[in-house]
């Protein structure tokens, strides 16, 4: 047994906060450089510079890159022999968002009843939690500030098992093309497909915390993810809508044994400013 | 890097009739900040015959809710949010004389013809930009609804503020000809709405 203390998560959730929002991760950097090489639209190549230009000044500059700082959606993988002292472990995730969003300058997007209204909690919590318990002593926490525009494009199907891969291939081409510049491409795109409704979401979501250019380990789904990302990139979507070759900058897919009556599909979409970021206490 | 048009503010029809979808261009003078909240209030206002907090005539609005500005800068963050979520209230806004509006993505069908129909012009700027965005923006400040905090009306002074034409005067859309022009798919670009 680990005692980790809820005031140290706190303080980790709050710094997470502040520089995932400020800092693009080098692999998305990376890919969007890359993008710049390849895009065939001279328009697309010119907003892919600017987007690179942006990571730069928020960098040095400690700007915000985007100004939608997100819906905080956490992801914990909480060790079986960790015990969290000193408080309740969701109540320290949420002030950790609270603090850093107030010292961090960011905005709070978020409110307290969906319908109706719409009072802003001015804190941006409560977040999106999802904790796994998992084998060991360690706290992992991950941190996505998840921009509205692109969380709003995301879509949930339930296919005839009979339907197959094509129909994965089909809802995931048809989600990029419906949602057009709205989610900000170029995208990263996060497929989860089984369990259930809410389990296809779930690892959907959570693919997004990989690196770009990281496969799934089983072939087949890997085999997939590449064919995705080339119908994306057929689509001409391309870079804020405006035409061109590079619509998505990668595809994770995540797979969950299902029923025999389903083959859930559910796609989450993320933005070039694709921010994450780790901590293990 | 294409030749931007620098447009000196308040816009005219004269500058609006020379712009056509892809054109870059560069704003310098006022525009308003004003995004879902802020609009859904002015157009109760306008309907409920109420005089508006200001006068949208000519005006240009960017839909943005920028982050807070640190002690020292004059605004955060400020980048475009999606232009689609202010569909609903676009036709009523031109209406009341706007001339143009700064979002990302795409506009529906009505918005495509009640942009041709006013003469108006819907520019994209590049969305996820925040922080470069953020030092085209001179002054920053609050003139109506400042309980809606993020979403408050903001009076902003740009200088050379960039953009590209996605909806011009004449019925062009840059995001639908952009599309066909790169699409190397063989699949029909699903119907509007139909989704997402």
């Amino acid at each position: 047994m680990r005692e980790i203390e809820a005031a140290a998560i706190t303080e980790t959730v709050a710094r997470l906060a502040v520089e995932s929002t400020h800092f693009l991760p080098e692999d998305v950097e990376g890919a969007i450089r890359d993008a710049r090489e390849t895009e065939r639209s001279p328009l697309g190549v010119q907003i892919i510079a600017e987007i690179l230009e942006n990571a730069e000044i928020a960098r040095e500059r400690m700007l915000p890159l985007c100004q939608d700082t997100g819906t905080a959606v956490v992801h914990l993988e909480l060790g079986q022999d960790v015990h969290v002292s000193g408080g309740y472990l969701i109540d320290a995730i949420n002030a950790g968002i609270e603090q850093g969003y107030g010292e961090g300058y960011l905005r709070k997007s978020i409110v307290e009843h969906p319908f109706g209204a719409r009072t802003n909690t001015e804190t941006n919590a409560p977040g999106v939690i999802h904790t796994e318990i998992v084998p060991g002593e360690e706290l992992h926490i991950g941190f996505m500030p998840k921009g509205g525009g692109c969380e709003n494009m995301s879509r949930y199907q339930n296919f005839l098992p009979g339907a197959g891969r094509e129909a994965v291939i089909d809802f995931v081409c048809e989600t990029v093309d419906l949602s057009g510049g709205n989610p900000c491409p170029p995208l990263i795109i996060g497929v989860g497909v089984g369990g259930t409704a809410e389990k296809a979401m779930t690892i959907a979501k959570h693919s997004l915390f990989r690196k770009v250019g990281e496969r799934n380990p089983d072939q087949d789904v890997a085999a997939l993810e590449g064919e995705l990302l080339e119908a994306v990139n057929a689509l001409g979507v391309g870079p804020q809508a405006v035409g061109g070759s590079t619509t998505a900058l990668d595809v994770f897919v995540e797979t969950y044994p299902t029923h025999i009556a389903a083959l859930p599909v559910a796609v989450n979409i993320q933005c070039h400013s694709a921010r994450t970021k780790h901590a293990v206490l | 890097m294409a030749e931007s048009k620098a447009i000196t503010l308040p816009l005219t029809d004269e500058v609006i009739d020379d712009l056509r979808i892809g054109n870059h261009v560069e704003f310098s003078g006022v525009i308003h900040a004003a995004r879902d909240a802020a609009h859904k209030r002015i157009v109760a206002m306008a309907d409920a015959g109420e005089e508006l907090p200001l006068d949208l005539r000519g005006q240009v609005i960017y839909y943005v809710g920028p982050t807070p500005a640190r002690p020292g800068q004059v605004v955060g963050a400020a980048g475009p949010t999606t232009a689609m979520r202010l569909d609903l209230y676009t036709p009523r806004m031109l209406e009341l004389g706007v001339k143009a509006m700064i979002g990302k993505g795409g506009r529906g069908q009505v918005v495509r013809e009640a942009i041709q129909a006013s003469h108006a012009v819907y520019c994209i700027a590049v969305g996820g930009t925040g922080a470069l965005l953020n030092r085209h923006i001179t002054s920053a400040e609050v003139v109506a609804f400042e309980d809606l905090g993020t979403e408050a009306i903001r009076r902003l002074e740009v200088d050379r503020f960039p953009a590209i034409v996605a909806n011009d005067a004449f019925g062009g859309d840059l995001l639908e000809a952009g599309r066909r022009q790169y699409r190397t798919s063989s699949r029909p670009v699903p119907i509007e709405g139909g989704g997402a």
